[in-house]
């Protein structure tokens, strides 16, 4: 079976000189939901922005059977959906339904059916009632709901996200987890909350300093590398 | 107002800007019946009157920079005609952009003309502006939070803000890229020009005109 995901020998290194990943090989294989653990600045979000092209390092990035490069990012994008760690990033548009309904419009898809669709992702996250409001009058937890919409949107065939249950309160994270485990795509998650990843996923990869140090079951990663916040 | 279609808007603006550019004896006439037709404007849609005349002294420190060249150079009437003339178009343009989409009037702007590389760098410069706030807000609250700032932190603060700005920039625009952005805005209700659009349009270049000629025949 021919993995959506398969990355050999990625390495790369900022512009300041600092190698961000240094030979990092991963696959990721259709319907399976992947936790990313690791310190900050271990290199998981560079890995993430190598998946649809908007970094590019040396090494072999392959998206379901195409190679990653400037050539086929336009098509790999289409693909790999990206929710960035910080939604202000990500929402620009004057309007919630606006900013769902960008990517769709990027895409060449006619504005009555983006808007069914933007809608329709609204409704997913649990955010159509906002869908007339300005992005930046919502508060944490709910730009990152309508940041989460725009991607599923798109309907991407892998979903890459960021640190998705920053900002979230317990019942948002849980109301997440529950509306994850529901797509179909395969998922790749960068997280630090082993709860979430446990409830998400069903493998994890450690990220030490650039390179994968491990992969396994989130609970034997998790236990391996102490990366579990104790309770008592 | 906000339910016409861009072009319904900027046709006219196009008129009233050439009308108000050429009149010169008639000023006076035309200037008060241009803050007519503006007020009516801003009263038809529903916007703070007095906050969109305020928000039209945007151009004033630069067009009064000139002004003030041509006082000292002892034209005080010339400086006088340029003030009012370029306050009177800011108030219109204000006017115009309040009351439509921004992708909508990019678009419409592009169909009649305007280079497309042109339009997507104003409104790249458009949502940073926001970027820029949003940082020096952060970064005003997070020092008023310590005891304020002197001016000397200010200053240095100034050039802290322009890189975390750049910084921010650079990745909202690969946020943009990751959602297949070509450079090109795309409108979510992409602009009909209707029968009601095209009397609007007509309506408001009369007046224009009508006023025009008014204002030199009164001169």
């Amino acid at each position: 079976m021919q993995p959506l995901v398969e990355v050999a020998g990625l390495t790369y290194r900022y512009e300041d000189g600092t190698e961000a990943l240094k030979g990092v090989n991963f696959r990721l294989m259709a319907g399976e939901s992947v936790a990313l653990f690791g310190a900050n600045g271990s290199g998981k979000s560079t890995f993430a922005r190598h998946l649809n092209g908007l970094l590019t390092g040396t090494g072999k990035v392959e998206v379901c059977g195409m190679e990653v490069s400037s050539r086929t990012a336009s098509s790999i994008r289409r693909k790999v959906g990206l929710v960035f760690q910080d939604s202000d990033t990500q929402l620009f548009m004057p309007t919630v339904l606006e900013d769902v309904a960008f990517g769709l419009l990027n895409q060449g898809i006619a504005p009555d059916e983006a808007r069914k669709r933007a809608m329709a992702a609204l409704d997913r996250a649990g955010m159509l009632s906002a869908m007339s409001k300005a992005p930046y009058h919502l508060s944490a937890g709910e730009k990152k709901r309508v940041a989460i919409a725009g991607i599923l949107a798109l309907e991407p065939e892998i979903l890459v996200l960021d640190e998705p249950t920053t900002f979230l309160d317990p019942p948002g994270q849980r109301a997440l987890a529950e509306l994850l485990r529901n797509l179909p795509q395969a998922k790749i998650l960068i997280t630090h909350d082993t709860p979430f990843a446990l409830a998400t996923c069903t493998r994890a990869v450690f990220f030490r300093e650039g390179v994968v140090e491990a992969e396994g079951t989130v609970r034997s990663i998790a236990d391996r590398f102490g990366w579990e916040f104790p309770v008592h | 107002m906000h339910r016409r279609d861009p072009a319904a808007k900027l046709l006219p603006l196009g008129v009233f800007l050439v009308a108000l550019a050429t009149v010169h004896r008639g000023l006076p006439w035309m200037a008060a019946g241009a803050v007519t037709i503006l007020a009516a404007g801003f009263l038809a849609a529903r916007l703070p009157i007095g906050r969109a005349f305020l928000r039209g002294t945007v151009v004033l420190p630069f067009t009064g920079t000139v002004a003030l060249i041509s006082w000292l150079s002892g034209d005080p009437a010339r400086a006088l005609e340029l003030l009012v003339k370029s306050y009177l178009s800011a108030l219109a343009v204000v006017l115009v952009v309040a009351t439509s989409p921004l992708p909508g009037l990019f678009r419409r702007l592009e169909l009649l003309g305007i280079p497309p590389f042109l339009l997507m760098v104003a409104q790249l410069v458009y949502r940073y502006l926001f970027v820029i706030a949003g940082e020096a807000a952060h970064m005003r609250t997070a020092a008023m939070s310590r005891g304020g700032m002197s001016f000397r932190a200010a200053a240095g603060a100034v050039a802290v803000l322009f890189a975390r700005s750049h910084e921010r920039a650079a990745a909202i625009h690969q946020a943009m890229l990751a959602r297949g952005f070509q450079g090109q805005f795309m409108p979510l209700l992409p602009p009909r020009f209707s029968t009601a659009d095209a009397l609007f349009a007509a309506g408001v270049i009369s007046a224009v005109l009508v006023l025009r000629l008014a204002s030199e025949r009164a001169a």
